[in-house]
């Protein structure tokens, strides 16, 4: 590659339209030290009138955002459910349960809902494929599901108890897979800002389902026998919030937009109530309206993490930019490695 | 037809070199055909002929019924999308052929005004002088109509403006790539999208339940879903024409034989002369686009000559089948799966033991 970013061959340039097309965006400088790659101080780049190159996903929202949340906390609260039955929490356990029967009832109907034809979601169950998370995600979800309800049920029954162990453990089993593969369904697109972070969003994602999962059962049990909720709970916000941080610098211009516009004031907000609801678990966990209040932030702070982390990526498969900038580095490190081994050879 | 058509190369168990991306040569096989499946077909189209005339665009409308769109996807409503003669605007579940128009123009060093044929003031400052050093130049520009002197001399893509500018316009019919390694096959949970014996993707409308996920996982942004009726819409290389051994049918419409549909080995061999023969005339901006069979998608079924960089006609200049990183993505999930796991039995076991 001889021409830069932005000149095509020949000198042709485009001789009409808006000037969205060819923009200059100055990079204020060490607003994002670290991360950066040091490469251009002004984005320059073309694309065809300014329109997408990639579609964005047409999901539903907040369906899908919400199914995110749900997914993450019910699996996290699963886990602790079944850890709490061998270990003398009846009170944990159930509410653990509960909720988690509950938002593995809602992720299901969630999911559905998002189809463009809700009644062929059986569909789904006649292939698997592991190069589509979302046919594994249905083969985790849909056991998880079966099996988070059933222990919910056996709770509010109040019968066979040994049945309702072994389902707790089951749905344990398919809690931890749940909570994490929707960073993959997410990262497994075109989408640059969620491709790029590809192997971070499961963390985030895990991160932010054991911090939800968490601060809700907390905030549902008697605080005397919450203390591994309130435990999870903090583990997950702070891996959550140093995962977060991590996809908003790692990525040069495809972590843009996790600070821009909607997103950025989602991603804002997600922050905020994660880190209060932190301080406040820590500080005043162990009374009762603590744990309510910390319950409540961190479970907000989540269902806004997965909202802000989708609207980035709607945001950066909208803009031809994120698409083609990071192609062109791509291609000019590429062609500088390979002009190095042919100096070298 | 075998059960696994719709299994990406990786999980068929004949396990090639390249299961997630790179190149395939035997692509139907990979998905399961037999050896006696026909040849990988393709389209190539050369966008140095382009006329903008869409053509193709109406006969895939025609034949394939598709209802109408405007220029931002809107169904059944008609409008000008006002930035250039491109209404159509972007390839969609209703538009499986869309002709990009670009307008460019440069800048001439040029001694006095001039007037008389568009082309014969641009002797001195043609692209580049090669063609004039070459001494068989002028046999070239006879041998063959479709070289660069004849398209500067009559081809209103390069005209003269004024005394200091250079017009052009670029047209280029854009389809389905038909992708070696196609995220939307990979992605699709049911299973509704196939490779079929030509090699060609294309949805199963029976199946599809519009969940959308190929939607975004297309590097290039063709497949999309036709919002009032759910399910996901693309280019199917007119399968049903090809089952009857019929071309498709833009390339049956094409007047110029900018669509040219064939063998896949023949098309790529044929693209290589006619760009051979576009840079020996000093076309220099002349280039292959998804001819190679080492980029990220494992090269196009459905591959073009561009004369500017790709992202002119919005085209991604170097588009990767996402699947490529799936396997590390998946691993990390399989480590933050254990990560909560571990984190609750962390927070239990230090707990303390209520009474």
């Amino acid at each position: 590659m001889t021409e830069g970013i932005a000149t095509p061959g020949g000198g042709w340039r485009r001789a009409d339209g808006p000037p969205a097309e060819t923009r200059k965006k100055k990079r204020k400088g060490g607003r994002r030290g670290r991360g950066e790659v040091a490469m251009v101080d002004d984005v320059e780049f073309t694309s065809y009138y300014g329109r997408p190159i990639i579609k964005p996903p047409v999901w539903k929202t907040p369906e899908v955002p919400l199914y995110l949340f749900f997914g993450g906390a019910a699996g996290s609260a699963a886990v602790l459910g079944a850890l709490g039955e061998f270990t003398r929490r009846p009170v944990m356990t159930r509410s653990a349960h509960l909720f988690a029967g509950g938002g593995a009832l809602a992720s299901v109907v969630l999911l559905v809902a998002d189809l463009g034809r809700p009644e062929r979601f059986l569909h789904m169950l006649r292939v698997f494929k592991p190069t589509s998370p979302l046919s594994v995600g249905t083969y985790i979800l849909s056991p998880f599901s079966g099996l988070a309800v059933a222990t919910a049920g056996l709770h509010v029954l109040g019968r066979w108890p040994v049945l309702r162990r072994l389902a707790g453990v089951g749905s344990a089993v398919f809690a931890g897979p749940l909570a994490t593969y929707t960073g993959v369904l997410l990262a497994n697109t075109a989408v640059p800002s969620w491709h790029a972070a590809g192997t971070q969003l499961p963390y985030v994602f895990g991160a932010s389902g054991m911090a939800a999962g968490g601060g809700i059962t907390m905030a549902l049990t008697p605080v005397e026998e919450a203390a591994p909720a309130r435990r999870l709970a903090v583990t997950g916000a702070v891996v959550e919030l140093a995962m977060m941080q991590k996809v908003e610098t790692d990525h040069g211009i495809v972590s843009e937009p996790y600070h821009e516009g909607k997103a950025g004031r989602l991603l804002r907000a997600a922050k905020a109530c994660t880190a209060a609801g932190a301080a406040v678990t820590v500080a005043a966990g162990r009374r009762r309206a603590g744990a309510v209040l910390g319950g409540a932030l961190l479970a907000a702070g989540s269902a806004l993490t997965r909202f802000g982390v989708y609207e980035a990526g709607m945001a950066s498969a909208r803009d031809p930019k994120y698409t083609v900038v990071p192609q062109r580095e791509r291609m000019a490190a590429r062609a500088v490695a390979d002009h190095a081994s042919t100096v070298t050879s | 037809m075998t059960s696994i058509s719709s299994a990406s190369p990786a999980f068929t168990g004949k396990d090639p070199d390249h299961r997630l991306f790179g190149p395939l040569p035997d692509v139907q096989g990979e998905a399961g055909y037999t050896e006696s499946h026909p040849a990988r077909v393709g389209f190539f189209t050369d966008t140095s002929v382009c006329i903008g005339c869409k053509a193709c665009e109406v006969a895939c409308k025609e034949w394939n019924t598709l209802p109408m769109d405007d220029s931002h996807g809107t169904r059944d409503t008609m409008g000008l999308s006002g930035m250039s003669y491109d209404n159509t605007g972007q390839l969609g579940a209703n538009s499986w052929r869309h002709v990009a128009f670009i307008e460019q123009v440069r800048t001439v060093d040029l001694p006095m005004p001039t007037f008389g044929r568009p082309g014969d003031d641009r002797q001195g400052s043609s692209p580049s002088p090669a063609a004039h050093d070459h001494p068989d130049a002028q046999a070239h520009a006879q041998a063959s109509v479709l070289n660069a002197e004849a398209l500067s001399e009559f081809d209103p893509q390069t005209g003269q403006s004024g005394t200091d500018k250079q017009v052009r316009w670029l047209m280029s019919s854009d389809v389905c790539k038909h992708c070696t390694h196609a995220g939307c096959l990979d992605v699709c949970p049911t299973g509704a999208l196939f490779r079929t014996e030509f090699g060609t993707v294309v949805v199963q409308q029976d199946i599809c339940n519009g969940c959308g996920y190929c939607v975004p996982a297309c590097p290039y942004g063709v497949i999309d879903r036709r919002e009032d009726d759910g399910r996901v819409f693309k280019c199917t290389m007119c399968y049903d024409r090809l089952t009857d051994g019929l071309m498709p049918a833009c390339a049956t419409a094409c007047p110029t034989q900018s669509i040219q549909f064939g063998d896949l080995d023949e098309l790529q061999a044929r693209a290589d002369a006619r760009l051979a023969t576009l840079q020996s005339q000093g076309v220099e901006t002349a280039r292959l686009y998804g001819r190679d069979e080492d980029d990220g998608v494992g090269g196009n079924g459905a591959f073009f000559l561009l004369l500017d960089e790709p992202e002119v006609y919005g085209l991604p200049p170097d588009p990767i089948v996402t699947t490529r990183e799936l396997p590390a993505m998946w691993r990390a999930a399989g480590k933050a799966a254990v990560m909560i796991v571990g984190a609750a039995v962390g927070a239990v076991l230090s707990s303390r033991r209520p009474q």
